[in-house]
């Protein structure tokens, strides 16, 4: 189903009207049925470092060719002991169908809150981790079109992002790319992150090179990676665009950055 | 051993128009020890007398936060308030969720009324036997509700509910002008002293055996009003406070009448 | 006689045959909305200086028909916000008396001597309360696959007291903007809105007579170019001292000069 297909490339934009129901019915008859999904467009990305973590995500909210609004953030902090999330420690990013995203959001929060409130301890991101994978396999069958990555710092202090589908299947990772310019930036990622495809000159006979050893990034390092990969999705996807959310979770807390990206 | 016969449920009224089980609930509040509230303008405290039940063990809770902008302070069986915390907490969560806004105070203390009060009118059924005080910000301010395990609620001023808690009760009403105007430091003196009053003979406030619970609405420098979130404070958090009202005697006479209840031990 | 009401009035099986009472099961399948019937077109609102302006047309149409040339479409909440209404005006019927139930529980709950228009009670939902509330309606509905065929407009004050506009559609997905239009709006209004409130601060520096005034030029290009649509409409100011609404605006100026230039469609061949 194209609507499970993170990459427009192949499958053509992934807007609902291309979703719609195939009908079996003769030519001229048309069938009209509730699709209770969209595609609200924009993008997502995580980076671990260290004992740090970056996330970031496009504040552009679209429907077919309109934007919706140019201010609609996709990063949420979760878990913390007050609505205004002072002291959250873990960020989750949604993207895919705004209205289920918020729903997710939501439902995780609450569960992290009254786990706090029973436990009288923070949720470790491992465990909400874990936990929202649950939530979203539970709709398995009326899933939260969502992809969700996850962010945080795990017991030892180091970065830790967990990336999903919208059926609840998670990996911890180094780094990802979610939603429509997923496809575009995650290739950048593999290559600047994770050094792939970068060989040692002259290092070897033939194909035969060493490859470039691995290396944690530095934060700032990070920080540039994320706004190319985004200056880079504006260019070429359409829904994405308008503004760069980006936050840094680090063992003092999480701060928060909102840079312009161009908004045509 | 039975008083009369008509204390067997809580449907029967006796022919006094009498409901005994309602009323012997309303003395398992006073088996409790006691917790003083008090809401001024700007804040909203609860202090409390923690018990333990020998030298060994650990002190009971008796502060427990509702929800950012609510706490209750507990008198009676712990286990029912946490039935009742527990249902409260998921109100204001849910509210939250659906409005995206504090549950107003006074709206979900008449919550727990009707969940009380359902208890007392229903065949097999048991009334809660704790008491609550709730103290909270909103919209509209701070504000202290009591509750009772009648169902009954009521806003107040300044309040103590649980063992000896008519000499907190009698020191709040002597300074009761005071509270509308004092600050955060100021009102939890207060409540510090009220809870002196209801202390037997030779005890005294310590770091172990007080707790203190304090929300508020504070002016943020631009003239906008912030919910200073409920918190509780226990244990070396409320050393100063117990030190500040350590060797004042004001309105320390007049509390030699009282009930002799000796249930605080 | 037949002893069964259920078949008196009916006509007789031995005249007409056996008489085709399925319609009278209330077994069988769930049904819902499917599409939306009687419809409303664009709302259209732009935030300014200390308020909200909010405009829609008053007609209801059939298809192609315009059935009801006097419906009202933007709907004050407990005199501080206003919800506009797009699409389905039955569904809108709906969520009006269910605002309504709000509204008094609401007043109820905030006893106050209040009048219905004015400044706002402490406590009371503001806008941003019903928007949150509305879209978790909106979203309820989308997944119990029974949608209220609208998209809303919410209009008002948030809980800092700043200027609130949000919009949420049939499927819950909710969200904020300076400007905001539903359906043909989106495409004709929205950009024009957007040059005179690109961004918060844009709007935030608005005066009241240029938002009303934009609105107005909006209300006339979506006359010129949307066919589903009314020269008559309601326009509504929502200010920190209550909602101002107008129920019969007639649109005024209208000039249709650029209408002979237009080719490609409709009567002329050349």
């Amino acid at each position: 189903m194209a609507m499970f297909s993170q990459n427009p490339l192949l499958n053509g934009p992934n807007y609902s009207f291309n979703d719609g129901p195939i009908s079996n019915a003769p030519e001229g008859a048309r069938q009209h049925r509730f699709d209770p999904y969209t595609d609200n467009g924009g993008s997502t990305l995580a980076i671990a470092g260290a004992d740090f973590t970056v996330m970031a995500g496009d504040t552009r909210l679209t429907s077919g060719y309109s934007i919706n609004s140019r201010h609609h953030p996709k990063l949420f902090k979760i878990g913390g002991t007050t609505s205004d999330q002072k002291d959250a420690n873990i960020v989750l990013s949604v993207v895919g169908f705004a209205a289920d995203g918020e729903a997710l959001k939501e439902r995780l929060d609450a569960i992290c809150k009254m786990y706090r409130y029973r436990h009288g301890k923070p949720m470790s991101v491992k465990a909400c981790a874990q936990r929202l994978s649950t939530i979203l396999y539970q709709k398995r069958f009326f899933p939260y079109y969502a992809y969700a990555i996850l962010g945080g710092l795990d017991e030892e202090g180091k970065g830790a992002v967990y990336s999903y589908d919208p059926v609840g299947s998670y990996e911890r990772e180094q780094c990802r790319a979610g939603g429509a310019a997923a496809s575009l930036i995650m290739p950048f990622l593999d290559n600047q992150v994770n050094f792939k495809n970068q060989y040692i000159p002259n290092s070897g006979e033939g194909h035969a090179l060493q490859e470039r050893e691995r290396r944690p990034l530095t934060r700032d390092e990070v920080e540039m990676l994320v706004k190319d990969a985004f200056d880079g999705a504006v260019e070429r996807h359409i829904e994405v665009g308008d503004g760069l959310q980006m936050m840094v979770i680090t063992k003092d807390g999480i701060e928060e950055v909102l840079l312009p990206l161009k908004k045509d | 051993m039975f008083r009369n016969n008509y204390d067997n449920d809580s449907v029967t009224f006796s022919p006094q128009g009498r409901i005994f089980q309602v009323e012997y609930a309303a003395e398992a509040v006073k088996q409790g020890s006691v917790v003083v509230g008090i809401a001024s303008k700007t804040h909203a405290v609860l202090v409390a007398i923690k018990r333990n039940a020998e030298e060994l063990s650990s002190y009971q809770k008796k502060l427990f936060p509702i929800d950012e902008h609510v706490g209750i302070a507990i008198a009676g069986l712990t286990s029912d308030a946490r039935v009742l915390s527990n249902f409260m907490k998921q109100q204001c969560l849910g509210h939250r969720l659906t409005y995206g806004r504090n549950m107003p105070v006074r709206t979900l203390v008449e919550m727990i009324g009707s969940k009380a009060q359902v208890n007392t009118q229903h065949y097999g059924k048991r009334p809660y036997g704790v008491g609550l005080l709730v103290a909270g910000v909103d919209e509209q301010g701070p504000h202290l509700f009591e509750f009772q395990p009648s169902g009954m609620t009521e806003e107040m001023v300044a309040f103590a509910i649980g063992a000896r808690s008519q000499m907190a009760r009698t020191y709040l009403e002597k300074n009761i002008d005071k509270f509308a105007d004092c600050d955060r430091e100021e009102l939890i003196r207060h409540g510090l002293r009220a809870l002196k009053e209801s202390l037997v003979q030779d005890r005294e406030l310590t770091v172990d055996n007080t707790s203190v619970g304090v929300s508020g609405v504070v002016k943020a420098d631009d003239g906008s009003t912030k919910v200073e979130p409920f918190r509780v404070y226990d244990g070396q958090e409320v050393t100063a406070w117990i030190e500040s009202v350590a060797d004042d005697k004001e309105g320390g006479a007049g509390a030699t009448e009282g009930e002799s209840m000796e249930v605080d031990s | 006689m037949d002893h069964r009401p259920q078949a008196w009035g009916r006509p007789r099986d031995d005249v007409y045959g056996a008489y085709d009472a399925s319609y009278l099961r209330s077994t069988g399948p769930k049904t819902a909305t499917q599409a939306p019937v009687v419809t409303g077109t664009s709302v259209i609102a732009i935030k300014f200086k200390d308020g909200v302006v909010m405009a829609a047309d008053n007609l209801a149409s059939y298809g192609s028909l315009a059935r009801f040339t006097d419906v009202k479409r933007l709907r004050p909440f407990l005199g501080t916000s206003v919800v506009g209404f797009g699409g389905d005006v039955s569904d809108m019927q709906f969520l009006d008396r269910h605002l309504n139930e709000l509204a008094i529980d609401e007043a109820y709950e905030h006893e106050t001597t209040a009048s219905v228009s004015g400044p706002a009670p402490p406590g009371q939902l503001n806008a941003a309360n019903l928007h949150k509330y509305l879209s978790k309606l909106m979203y309820r509905r989308r997944s119990d696959f029974d949608p209220l065929w609208n998209q809303i407009l919410v209009a008002g004050f948030d809980s800092d007291k700043k200027p609130f506009l949000a919009s949420v559609d049939l499927r819950g997905t909710a969200f904020t903007s300076p400007s905001l239009a539903t359906g043909f709006g989106a495409m004709l209004a929205q950009p024009i809105m957007r040059r005179y409130a690109a961004t918060e601060e844009d709007a935030a520096r608005l005066s009241r007579e240029e938002a009303v005034k934009v609105v107005k030029e909006c209300m006339k290009v979506l006359f010129y170019r949307d066919a589903r649509s009314l020269d008559r409409y309601s326009i509504a100011v929502v200010t920190k001292d209550g909602v101002e609404l107008n129920e019969d605006e007639q649109l005024e100026s209208q000039s249709w000069a650029f209408a002979e230039r237009i080719r490609g469609y409709g009567t002329q061949t050349v």
